[in-house]
């Protein structure tokens, strides 16, 4: 299939191409309800690298040329509006992806010319893709995150304060008494985040610390840890269960436990990741 | 399989945009070379969207809890 001139192929995802990925493109839509299509291409000259790698595909879709070309998205990626529904459709397509087949996403936004120049980057990136893809078959991502609750030391909170005290002292007093409320939920934060990491450490086969999230898409609650593990399907439930219930001791705190999500934070070989804390990553 | 369960996503729960950004504009195969026009420059969302997502504030304080709060 070709792309049409004033359309580029934009690429969610690669995939081994098998039945099951047929399957679950059949009426798939993404970006403004496009169809999803399938870019395929045999592994380039195969340089005598060992065994032959599955074939693979390409999840794409064609979408305007005027909207997605560089200058465009640059503007885009401006605009909340936008960047949600393009986030939404990219990742809706690799969700729906990743519940029929083992699912590598390409990073939001990867635009290609026409398919042609789509199917030559998959050659030429085949080995590569085929053996990620086989590290992430059967494994999933979570994330975990904690946040201290934001009625934890309201400003407005009064301890008691002895009211032979003068307003100077009294007014001290509430303000190391706040402070020590903080310093006691940020220990029970630091406590938590270390059964998390224990608890982990038995489950996930990789880790990756993303940066705590602030700013005004996030709730009041302080977010003070945003982990992603990757965690064999087997332990997906034992590992969600035993997080839950290590958490459930602290107090001033909340642990959210998000996912099953596709291997975004795990898309990229750890030596490649810069948040990587490779936790014993094994070939084989 | 278990994960199917408990973890399977709902129709109509929407993920947190939050985390969604977090993972699309850091996540994710990045393909290098000549052939690919176009792979969103995350510096920009970085710089235009700090005030929105800041997932990106780095070298943030893990869990650990610096004392520079302020009531």
């Amino acid at each position: 299939m070709t792309t049409a001139d004033d359309a580029l192929t934009y690429v969610y995802a690669a995939a081994p191409l098998t039945e099951a990925l047929r399957d679950a493109l059949n009426g798939l839509r993404g970006i403004h309800g496009s169809p999803v299509l399938c870019v395929t291409a045999p592994p380039a000259n195969g340089t005598g690298t060992g065994a032959p790698s599955p074939p693979l595909a390409f999840a794409t879709s064609h979408v305007p040329e005027r909207e997605f070309n560089e200058r465009a998205l640059k503007n885009h990626f401006e605009d909340l509006e936008w960047l949600e529904e393009v986030a939404r459709a990219h990742h809706d397509v690799v969700q729906a992806l990743s519940t029929r087949t083992t699912v590598l996403p390409l990073r939001m936004a990867t635009v290609y010319q026409d398919d042609d120049r789509a199917a030559q980057a998959l050659a030429e990136q085949h080995h590569a893709f085929a053996d990620r893809l086989a590290q992430l078959s059967a494994h999933t991502e979570f994330g975990v995150k904690i946040y201290l609750a934001p009625t934890a030391a309201p400003a407005g909170t009064e301890p008691a304060t002895d009211a032979s005290l003068t307003p100077g002292k009294a007014y001290l007093q509430r303000r190391r008494a706040q402070h020590d409320a903080q310093e006691a939920v940020y220990g029970q934060a630091q406590r938590a985040a270390e059964v998390v990491g224990a608890i982990a450490s038995r489950y996930a086969t990789q880790h990756v610390r993303h940066p705590a999230q602030s700013g005004a898409l996030t709730g009041p609650a302080e977010n003070v840890l945003n982990d992603a593990y990757l965690v064999p399907d087997a332990y997906a439930e034992p590992f969600r269960a035993a997080i839950e219930e290590a958490v459930s001791q602290f107090d001033g705190i909340r642990v959210e436990v998000t996912g099953p999500w596709a291997p975004y934070s795990f898309a990229m070989p750890p030596a490649e990741s810069r948040h990587a804390a490779d936790e014993g990553e094994e070939r084989g | 399989m278990t994960l199917a369960e408990h973890g399977e996503p709902l129709p109509g729960r929407q993920v947190a945009l939050v985390d969604l950004l977090d993972r699309l504009l850091s996540g994710g195969v990045v393909v290098t070379g000549d052939i690919v026009l176009s792979i969103a420059d995350i510096d920009l969302v970085r710089i235009s969207l700090r005030a929105l997502i800041v997932s990106v504030g780095a070298e943030n304080r893990p869990a650990a809890g610096g004392p520079g709060v302020r009531p």
